[in-house]
């Protein structure tokens, strides 16, 4: 599909779009509908188009897979470690309320860096199962 | 010390991310290493807090029961959760040499992250006392260990990995469902919750439809005959450490949800009327008598003692079928003794398998001579899987046979009886052929260059003889099992009883 000039040029202008709206549910999920998941699944699809039409091999220069796996461990070990934090504060585990002064802003602490954890996994193992899939280049 | 049990799973859930990030093989055991380490002396602190009965609750996220999802621990999961821990650490340490041997270098941080992951999900699944977490950690646990299967060295690995993969997801399926039926009938999650208001909605048809879809997911988790079929390639091909690991640990960790599932999510008087435990006796029956007939049958070490864990998941079938409280101490104490037994058993064959290159009969003849102290392990550990008196494996059958006479039911202790000595014939076949049978004029195949001799393994040796040397104390001096049996078995027959 790389031939197709409008492809091209309209992926270009998508792409930070989606980007944008996967943050955007990233960081509204506290308040209305979305959250990690989406977010994550979202963010990914934004690199999915465009590996459609630049191809696998320019998404890896972009995104290579060690990095995503990185990310992907990162994610969990981000979602654990608030979960650690609030073991080490006094709380039970992934008790948000004792992360900041007050219970309320620790719980909006607390359920942000959770859903940016998942966020964080979520779409990097999207990606690297599209990978996994769809290369052609020898696995690292 | 509630503290302590949440850590159980925080350990692993933050080791196995930092193992796969950290790309060198040496760190990745090494991280490994401690994490059971660790998780090994927390299970053996719970076990020691509530082996007396005492029950730890634990609230995650500070969220209430039964809205928030709790971790119960009384003795019957802390048993469990020794089991799991203690054989992890035991295989990790046993293991080091034939993962390095057995799994491609680029892949070996992977191998041991989701290594790690399997024994955070099993640990979950015994701790958590909230069934939709259960299965989270039921799916948790068989991802990994379908990837663990998968990096057998073989091609069939992938095969046997792919069946497993399938009946597993059937098997998690039917279990979500069953889930999804008892939410709808009783509109809560929390399994001590469930059990206490069961008599509200014990009517509903939806129930017994949920009990059915619950079961027949477990018994695909617990290879329970006649759904085991995936469990003996999936054993046969998985790497030595995985199969040592996964042979001892994960379906015995089904059967403990099997158990908790029919004495403290329902009630054990409102399925003792129905054809269940017949059933549950007649499926333990038959799978032990297949499952040592297949074993009699096989020409690989590793194929004959998965067909032998067939059968003697029949054995702790059979004593949940029972219904009565020796027949159920009989399963959990067996749970138990099975666990070590098969992996003394399974370390054996891998020292072999590592040597030799090969696990068929076939080409073992007369092994015995030229390696007497791996065949000795063997030999050592095979007395404990046949039952020989002085052996975990006698204890467990023992109270078996004897939860069998005291419902009257002489047609299971007999059929336990006959099994016991099929399980004589079959490793007196392994016997046989490592010591009294002529060596071919080769006993060492298939061996390419000189650094793929592996003369000794000291270090796997001596693990294969701890777990020998635990059958036999454990033969000797039952009280950690029988006394976690016992006070389980109280529990759970008068929560199930009294309602």
């Amino acid at each position: 599909m790389s031939d197709s000039l409008i492809l091209r040029v309209v992926t270009k202008w998508l792409v930070p779009v989606i980007l944008l709206f996967a943050l955007y549910v990233q960081f509204h999920g506290d308040y209305s509908p979305g959250g990690g998941f989406q977010a994550g699944v979202i963010f990914s699809s934004a690199f999915l188009l465009y590996a459609l039409v630049y191809g696998v091999d320019a998404t890896t220069r972009v995104l290579p897979e060690a990095i995503l796996r990185i990310g992907a461990s990162l994610g969990v070990l981000l979602f654990a470690g608030v979960g650690v934090v609030s073991l080490f504060k006094g709380g039970a585990f992934l008790n948000y309320s004792v992360l900041a002064g007050t219970p309320v802003a620790g719980q909006h602490l607390g359920i942000i860096l959770i859903e940016l954890g998942v966020g964080i996994t979520v779409a990097c193992v999207m990606l690297l199962l599209f990978y996994t899939f769809a290369r052609t280049i020898p696995p690292q | 010390m509630e503290m302590l049990t949440v850590l159980l799973v925080v350990i692993p859930l933050i080791s196995a991310p930092i193992t796969a990030i950290i790309a060198n093989r040496y760190v990745a055991w090494l991280i490994t290493l401690v994490t059971c380490l660790a998780l090994a002396g927390l299970s053996g602190v719970v076990l020691h807090h509530v082996i007396s009965g005492e029950v730890i609750h634990y609230e995650l996220g500070g969220w209430k029961p039964p809205w928030g999802i709790e971790y119960v621990i009384d003795s019957l999961n802390a048993l469990v959760a020794v089991i799991v821990a203690f054989i992890a650490l035991i295989t990790v340490i046993y293991g080091s040499k034939s993962a390095e041997k057995e799994i491609h270098d680029s892949q070996i941080h992977l191998f041991y992250a989701a290594f790690q992951l399997v024994i955070l999900g099993l640990l979950g699944m015994a701790l958590t006392g909230d069934i939709f977490n259960l299965f989270v950690f039921l799916e948790i646990s068989s991802l990994s260990s379908y990837a663990l299967i998968a990096m057998g060295q073989k091609r069939q690995a992938l095969v046997a990995s792919f069946n497993y993969l399938m009946a597993g997801t059937l098997g998690a399926t039917f279990f979500l469902l069953g889930i999804g039926f008892l939410y709808a009938a009783s509109g809560t999650l929390n399994m001590a919750d469930i059990a206490l208001r069961f008599d509200q909605f014990s009517s509903m048809t939806l129930v017994i439809t949920a009990l059915l879809f619950i079961l027949i997911g477990l018994a695909l988790k617990a290879a329970v005959f006649p759904l085991h079929s995936w469990l003996p390639e999936a054993y046969t091909q998985a790497p030595t450490m995985v199969t040592v690991f996964l042979a001892s640990t994960s379906t015995k960790v089904a059967i403990y949800v099997l158990i908790r599932t029919l004495y403290q999510v329902f009630p054990n008087t409102y399925w003792e009327e129905m054809l269940l435990p017949g059933f549950l006796l007649l499926s333990g029956c038959l799978g032990m008598l297949y499952g040592s007939y297949k074993a009699i049958r096989q020409v690989s070490i590793k194929r004959l003692l998965a067909y032998s864990s067939v059968a003697q998941l029949g054995y702790m079938v059979v004593g949940v079928g029972l219904n009565n409280e020796a027949g159920l101490i009989a399963a959990i104490v067996h749970m138990f003794n099975h666990a070590i037994t098969k992996a003394a058993l399974f370390m054996a064959a891998g020292l072999v398998l590592m040597r030799l290159h090969t696990t068929n009969l076939e080409k073992l003849r007369g092994a015995g001579k030229t390696m007497p102290w791996t065949t000795g392990a063997f030999a050592l550990a095979g007395l404990s899987l046949i039952g020989v008196p002085g052996t975990a494996g006698f204890i467990s059958k023992w109270y078996l046979v004897q939860a069998a006479l005291e419902k009257g039911n002489y047609v299971v202790a007999g059929t336990i009886l006959i099994a016991s000595i099929m399980a004589i014939m079959y490793v007196w076949k392994i016997i046989e052929t490592l010591y009294f049978e002529g060596p071919d004029k080769l006993t060492v195949h298939k061996v390419g260059s000189g650094k793929e001799i592996v003369p000794d393994l000291p270090v796997a040796t001596f693990c294969c003889y701890v777990m020998v040397a635990t059958c036999f104390y454990f033969g000797l001096y039952t009280d950690i099992p029988l006394e976690a049996a016992n006070t389980a078995v109280e529990v759970l027959f008068s929560t199930g009883g009294g309602q």
